[in-house]
């Protein structure tokens, strides 16, 4: 398992990736990332790198080391399941055409 | 005629090595789509784009220096709010692309310590000085408005994070070019003074703004490799030729003269024909013997030393702070 791509302990403040939720109704979305020594500096650098044009109503902020991410080399077995399993798609299921409201 | 040269020349498939990483690396590539910073990559491939976001990071920071030079003179409180939102985009676009080059794995340290080093390059337009106030709407219009024609292209890049980062610095980049048209063009409706010190400005921005497209094709050597990896969608010269067409109709609606004597609208290619740019001008300054060098770097370094103890102390707080909230859970 590996953390967010990044982050190195050589620095003299962290990394934090940060996340932004452009208006109410609407889930955080990743912007980028930003240096900051602490938490409540971090949402401050935050608020003023990523959203100078009102881009946010609200603001994460999450140290890079903290995230984990699946493991990039394994990514063809990791997310094989689904694959060959059309029938989890509506469009599987096609002898319903015609028939209204499904 | 020459007979076309005999297809074995060319290596076949099978006769070159490829690792099923680097497949799948070339075939992302040829179907235009993104690279993610944990994928396989050519040596390559990281480099060139680690050179080249650092590059355009520094220059962003660096780039500062010219309008900081005249916020606290600036004509009215209104100019003075636009050019501080300006600077701080600038600080921003250095940061973002700062994060975009650390997810290859470099960090922003690293970047910073090589940039005042003087180990590192940057844009060379900033290396000339901003006399006048007419200087704010020069760089706006010639020098933002070159940077968003190479910068648009650079939004489809195949690095996923850099071309995210050109997206948002692009949307902020038309705020500045249009600002600092409407600054030249206020000077031109102005009094004769204003309209001399606009056109003085123009004159000494327009050349250094061709030149920041890069050597000419035949003289840009790592232009081909960076266009087959979709990093660079349009050659050198492309952007530039697309700059000047774009250039010459704004120049008649302010009323300025374009400093070349050669530029003329070509019938048959559609495109104008421009004079010869001094290119051992863009070396030299590329060199470091530019008119305002020594002077940006020194003011960067400064800025960087100045401010160690309050990033050594912030980070000396927040440990303290970390210490704490363990102790008392």
């Amino acid at each position: 398992m590996m953390s967010a791509p990044g982050t190195s302990e050589k620095e003299i403040w962290p990394l934090w990736e940060v996340f932004v939720r452009a208006s109410r109704g609407i889930s955080h979305t990743h912007v980028g990332s930003l240096h900051a020594p602490d938490a409540s500096l971090a949402v401050r650098n935050a608020r003023d790198l990523y959203t100078r044009r009102g881009e946010g109503v609200s603001v994460w902020v999450v140290p890079a080391d903290a995230i984990t991410t699946s493991d990039p080399d394994a990514k063809g077995a990791f997310f094989e399941s689904p694959a060959g399993k059309n029938y989890r798609h509506a469009s599987y299921y096609s002898k319903s055409e015609g028939v209204k409201h499904l | 005629m020459t007979t076309p040269a005999e297809p074995y020349a060319l290596p076949t498939e099978a006769s070159v090595e490829v690792s099923a990483e680097e497949h799948q690396f070339n075939e992302l590539i040829a179907a235009d789509s993104r690279i993610e910073p944990r994928d396989w990559m050519p040596e390559g491939y990281r480099k060139t784009l680690v050179r080249q976001i650092s590059q355009h990071a520094h220059s962003e920071i660096i780039g500062m220096q010219p309008e900081a030079n005249w916020i606290t003179r600036a004509p009215s409180l209104k100019r003075k709010a636009i050019l501080m939102a300006k600077v701080q985009d600038e600080a921003g676009h250095g940061l973002y692309l700062y994060s975009a080059a650390q997810t290859l794995g470099t960090t922003r340290d690293e970047m910073t310590d090589a940039l005042i080093a003087g180990k590192a390059r940057y844009s060379s337009i900033f290396n000339y000085p901003s006399p006048t106030w007419a200087d704010m709407g020069a760089i706006g219009w010639l020098v933002d408005g070159a940077a968003i024609c190479n910068q648009v292209p650079l939004c489809r890049a195949s690095y996923g994070p850099y071309g995210r980062a050109m997206v948002r610095i692009c949307k902020e980049e038309s705020f500045h070019q249009r600002q600092g048209f409407e600054i030249l063009l206020e000077l031109m409706n102005g009094t004769p003074a204003q309209r001399e010190m606009a056109q003085d400005a123009v004159n000494r921005w327009y050349w250094p703004a061709l030149q920041m497209f890069g050597p000419p094709d035949n003289d840009s050597p790592n232009s081909a490799q960076s266009m087959a990896w979709n990093i660079k969608r349009f050659s050198n010269d492309e952007l530039r030729q697309r700059f000047v067409g774009m250039c010459v109709p704004q120049a008649e609606v302010l009323g300025v003269t374009l400093p070349d004597p050669d530029l003329r609208y070509n019938e048959e290619t559609k495109e104008y024909d421009m004079g010869e740019i001094d290119w051992t001008e863009f070396h030299e300054v590329l060199a470091g013997r530019g008119p305002a060098n020594a002077r940006r770097l020194q003011r960067r370094r400064e800025a960087h030393e100045d401010g160690a103890w309050v990033r050594e102390a912030a980070a000396a707080y927040a440990r303290k702070q970390a210490v704490r909230s363990k102790a008392v859970a």
